[in-house]
């Protein structure tokens, strides 16, 4: 049964690519018109339609589906372009076949449109599963790049170590940040360690909470945590929001946090030139703050 | 009535499309920095107080136009379990869920009004508005 209505599509597949073609590129001309050359376009659809044909005609060729679809995914065309494609022509063989039919019936449209569905569907599997494959990828690999970046310890001297956040803190960061910094405590034997939020847009309660943790437990392997970059309309919702830093020193930028690190470690930055004691009594003043 | 934007909290990350879209809103009509940031940290608790305790619900924006002031009306809906006692979480220091406790009496300080309705088992309504200075 498969075979009669495959070989009236086989018989005239020139004319069936031609309304197929037709179609699709006044579809795409919405769509693609603007980043797309025409050449590309065309010889792109000419490639598609084969490969449609060829799985009617039962050679369906894994490989080739599997790098027409890398092509696509390369060139960052969307899935659109593949389900609209078969959409089309599912609906271009069927109106084909039906016209060149004599005597029509329930039975015989209802085989003709499985027939049809048994072309198709494979092909929107394998090829929507190869475009989600991509994506899982791209998100799997930056959820780690992501993952990678979200709590960096940076040892910047002897018992010194600062981590610099940037971005929103969740859930699952907050715990790696506590991690992350108690490992580095221990591991780069670091008395003091800066946390500097000047990257974080926003801190309420949650964000807080994490951190008066983080820093408490800094405290109880012995070493003191110091809260640096707080911007001051950060340091007023904080105020509004009536959460206590009290128990740690904070400051409002790495700077400052990094001279009373300095101070708490016993020691000052002297510059190693006579005549600038001037800066060296600036750095001091500063210290002293 | 002023166009009304809805962001669906289900999940985490939905916490920071609502307060995203909160500090955007707030922006266009001409809050300063630390007004801006008010804002997004009180959207912050109320979203996190959804995603916390209620698992989903939404929360919605509005521009509040009137003849002497303007301001942004945020709207925090859920369907879950509803608040007990209203009174003792606008206390400092009440947590169920092992927090800081400061997150509603902290969010009435950061916005110009609080209102706040809840039914047990039905869900909790918190409207606040944060007026233009």
């Amino acid at each position: 049964m498969d075979s009669k209505f495959g070989k009236i599509l086989l018989d005239n597949s020139d004319v069936i690519i031609q309304k197929w073609i037709d179609e699709i590129e006044m579809l795409n001309g919405f769509n693609y018109s603007d980043s797309v050359s025409d050449e590309l376009l065309e010889s792109t659809n000419r490639e598609f339609v084969n490969i449609i044909f060829s799985s009617i005609k039962d050679e369906g060729d894994t490989k080739r589906l599997k790098e027409f679809s890398e092509k696509l995914i390369n060139l960052g065309w969307k899935v659109s372009y593949i389900t609209d494609g078969l959409q089309v022509f599912r609906r271009v063989s069927i109106d084909f076949i039906l016209q060149q039919s004599d005597q029509i019936d329930t039975s015989y449209i209802s085989d003709l449109l499985q027939s049809v569905d048994e072309w198709i569907e494979p092909l929107i599997r394998q090829l929507v599963n190869e475009f989600s494959g991509n994506w899982e990828n791209i998100l799997s690999l930056q959820r780690v790049a992501l993952q990678e970046l979200s709590a960096p310890l940076i040892p910047v001297m002897d018992n010194i170590t600062v981590m610099p956040l940037v971005g929103t803190i969740d859930t699952e960061r907050a715990k790696l940040i506590m991690e992350n910094l108690l490992e580095g405590v221990m591991n780069h034997n670091s008395e003091v360690v800066l946390i500097d939020i000047t990257g974080v847009p926003v801190v309420d309660t949650m964000v807080a909470h994490h951190i008066i943790q983080a820093a408490e437990a800094v405290r109880l392997v012995g070493s003191t945590c110091i809260l640096v970059g707080i911007r001051p309309e950060i340091a007023q919702t904080i105020v509004n929001l009536g959460i206590d830093l009290s128990k740690f020193p904070t400051k409002s930028s790495l700077r400052k946090g990094f001279i009373k690190a300095l101070e708490l470690t016993d020691r000052k930055i002297i510059s190693t030139e006579e005549k600038d004691t001037s800066i060296e009594q600036m750095i001091e003043s500063l210290g002293r703050e | 009535m002023a166009p009304k934007f809805c962001v669906d909290i289900k999940q985490e990350w939905d916490i920071v499309k609502a307060r995203q879209l909160g500090r955007d809103r707030a922006r266009e009509i001409g809050f300063g920095t630390v007004d801006q940031a008010r804002l997004a940290t009180a959207i912050s608790e109320l979203a996190r107080n959804i995603y916390l305790y209620a698992d989903s619900g939404k929360i919605c924006f509005e521009i509040t136009d009137e003849t002497d002031r303007k301001g942004i009306c945020v709207i925090s809906l859920d369907t879950g379990p509803g608040i007990q006692n209203i009174s003792r979480v606008m206390e400092d220091g009440y947590s169920t869920s092992g927090g800081l406790g400061a997150g509603l009496p902290g969010v009435k300080r950061l916005v110009d009004q609080f209102d706040i309705q809840s039914e047990e088992e039905k869900g909790t309504e918190i409207r606040v508005i944060k007026w233009l200075r």
